[in-house]
Order: C-alpha cells, then structure tokens, then sequence
C-alpha cells in the first residue's frame, strides 16, 4: 500500500486542516439567518441545508464569501422533482470548498404548483450560467437577473413544456407526427448564430496561449 | 404495416423514354460507376460513429469500397450515412444537409437508432430518420459491427445497379411539403408507434 496523501484526510468531506465541518457551517448559517434557515439534515455523511426561496441568495453569498466558510467552487446546480406531489420541487446547489476541503448541499423548496423562480447565482459562480440554463430548459424554473436565460438542451422555440417535470409524459404531449413537424419547422440558425459560436467573436476573452496559437496558425481575423 | 408508397410523382416537364439496348447499356455504365465510387457524408452522432470509424479504418478499410474520399461537405457527397441516434433537435441539420447533396444520393441508416429510435423512446428522438429523410437501405444492430455496415453498403451496391434511367421518379427529390412533413403524419406516428419492450413502457406515459 502505498502511503496516503497528506491532503487526503480519512473521514471524507469537511475533516481538512483546520476546517470546520458541516455542523459548524449549518449553526453558523441558523444564528446569521434565523429567517432563511429551513431546516438541515445530514444523509450519508453530507450535510444538507434547506432554506427559504427569499434568503436564498444571500445566504449563498455569504457561503461564497464568509471567511469561515469559503466555498468557493459551484459543483453543480440541479432541481429534483419527486413523485409524491406533497412534496416541493427542490433547486440543489452542490458547493465546495476547494481550500477546505468541505462539502455542503443547499435546497430551496419550492411549490410544483406555484411560479417557479428564484434568484441567479451567476453573479456569484460563472459557471451557474449553463447550470441555470439547464435548469429552466427541464424544470421551468426561472431564474432572475439570469444574464441570458435561453434553453440549452432543447432548441430555442422549444414548445412542448419541460421534460423533467413529473407531469410531462415520456414520450412527450404532441402526436410524433406534431413533433417532427415543430422541429423541422425550427430555424437553428435564428437563435445559435454562427457569430455566436465564432472563435473571432471570442478571441479577446481567450487565454493567452490559446491566442497565440491561434494567431501563429494563422487562424484569426485581422 | 400498410403505409402508403411515398410520393414520387413525377414532374410534367420529365418525357419518359422505353428501355432500350442503349440505355441499358448506359446504365450498366452509369450504374457501375457511381457503385463503386460513392462519396459518403458522415453524420455521426453516437457510438455507431465509432464503428463506422472502425469501418473506415486500415482492417476493415471502406476504400475497397470506392470510398476512399470521406466527403464533409455534403455538396460533394453521394451517400449520406447517418451513424447515430438522432435527436429532435438535429431534425433540420439532417434535413438541411439532405437537401444539400446534389442528385444522384443515397441514404443509409445505421444502427438501431437511427433506423427506429432504437432504445430511446422518449420526447426528445426521432423515431427513424426515415421519418425525415428517404432512406435506402436499413442497417440492423446496437451498434452493427463493421461486417454489418460493409453489407449495407454492399447492398446499396447492388440496388444501384438495378437502377435505370428510364424511371426518372428515381432522381426526384422529396421535399418537405407546405404542411412542414416529408412524409403523411399518419405515416409518421405509424414508424413511430412504441415495439417491443417499449410497448411495456408505462413510467408517465
């Protein structure tokens, strides 16, 4: 056997160098938001934190940026819709603390029967852009102040509903023959323009070595 | 199943002419080389791409077969071979690049998906490409190995062969009509009724 990584402490998720763990985080986040904290439970070792639709952003936020709890890395973004219809369609955000090596899951509960928004994290996580996106493709959940909330699994003009929710048949609404015709009848290019998808248009927003690469093959627009 | 033929009217302008010793013989001409020197456009979507790669590759080498030249351009292509399961979404891309290629073309369907849906009966597959484009020849399997491609390509071999210049109906393109369908819808939901285990398929549906 070979010896372990220091980094690498048994234990798992939140048993780092000098890391809190998730119960630290989860009295940390009731005492600051008596209002936002829901509830939270701990399932297979990972700390599961339920909060209000309202608090939702901020305690985010403050989850990003309290130096205490760091989490600095958005692993994913995703709803759940269950087939018992008393419970709530829930938003997940899976976060990660990269310098401390902690995990902790937030739930917002939302009513499957009424609006489904909540507030974007992009301006917090970047990567939250294509993660929300998904989202609202297959859940319909809206999410405010998202800088460009279109579809991104199903084509843009997409009209049949969101096929994750549990009240969406398998096989879809329409007739295949309804079906084939709204999507030969899509016109790909009227939302994914090839400007959009151009490396020219991109090219100041590239890394470094990539630009060069390009521009010593010859492969930039003057 | 009692579909009804696809349309293939052919245009007022065409003036058919009878069989004769010299259009056969210049179909024989015509036949055997567009046979064997079919460009093929790849369209390959899923792990069926991969076994055409296998195809194309050194052991089993599809240049045998007059398809040296992989054509990625569709305008250069005689036979667009649709190696993958096709999503909704890549409806008018495959359309698009069909109505592309210039006369004569062809169509193979390789795989299961491609040719029926395969497992994924769901919202977001075309059940059939068939249900988008014409499709001359049908290759079974998940995915076929390259034996199995090589015999579809072989097959469409031989059905070129049997071609004739005397029916015109042959280079007539089968567009998409006003109604935005290829084909009639009752058609459509006929290729695309459940079979098989998805019969049995009753999550939400």
């Amino acid at each position: 056997m070979s010896e372990a990584h220091p980094d690498l402490v048994p234990g798992g998720a939140g048993a780092g160098d000098g890391a809190t763990d998730g119960a630290d985080t989860v009295t940390a986040l009731r005492a600051r938001f008596p209002d936002g904290f829901v509830r939270a439970v701990v399932m297979s070792g990972q700390t599961v934190v339920h909060v209000t639709k309202a608090s939702a952003h901020a305690i985010l936020e403050w989850l990003q940026q309290d130096p205490a709890q760091r989490f600095d890395y958005l692993t994913d973004l995703t709803c759940v819709e269950y087939r018992d219809p008393e419970r709530p369609l829930e938003v997940v955000y899976q976060l990660r603390s990269l310098s401390r090596k902690a995990d902790v899951r937030v739930k917002i509960p939302l009513d499957p029967q009424g609006p489904l928004d909540v507030q974007s994290v992009t301006d917090l996580w970047s990567g939250a852009n294509w993660l929300e996106r998904e989202a609202w493709d297959m859940f319909g959940v809206r999410f405010k102040d998202h800088p460009d909330l279109r579809r991104i699994l199903m084509w843009e003009g997409y009209a049949e509903g969101f096929p994750l929710r549990k009240s969406f048949p398998l096989r879809g609404h329409w007739s295949r023959a309804e079906q084939t015709r709204q999507a030969l009848d899509a016109n790909p290019e009227a939302y994914y323009s090839l400007e959009e998808l151009s490396i020219a248009e991109a090219y100041g927003e590239l890394p470094a070595d990539v630009r060069d690469r390009l521009a010593k093959a010859g492969k930039v627009l003057p | 199943m009692g579909l009804s033929p696809l349309s293939t009217a052919v245009p007022a302008t065409h003036e058919t002419i009878s069989p004769n010793w010299i259009t056969t013989r210049l179909d024989f001409i015509a036949n055997w080389g567009r046979s064997n020197s079919l460009w093929p456009m790849p369209f390959g979507t899923a792990c069926c791409a991969i076994e055409y790669m296998a195809t194309a590759a050194s052991r089993y080498d599809l240049a045998r077969f007059g398809m040296e030249r992989q054509s990625f351009s569709p305008r250069q292509a005689d036979v667009l071979i649709c190696a993958g399961r096709l999503p909704f979404k890549l409806a008018p891309v495959i359309r698009r690049i069909w109505d592309q290629m210039p006369q004569p073309k062809w169509c193979i369907s390789m795989g299961a998906c491609a040719s029926s849906g395969g497992i994924f009966d769901n919202y977001a597959m075309v059940q059939g490409i068939d249900t988008i484009i014409p499709v001359d020849v049908y290759v079974p399997g998940c995915p076929p190995r390259p034996e199995g491609l090589l015999y579809g390509i072989m097959l469409l071999q031989k059905k070129i062969m049997g071609e004739t210049m005397v029916d015109p109906s042959l280079r007539v393109e089968q567009l998409v009509g006003p109604d935005g369908l290829f084909r009639r819808p009752a058609d459509i939901d006929e290729i695309s009724e459940p079979f098989g285990n998805s019969v049995h398929q009753t999550r939400s549906a």
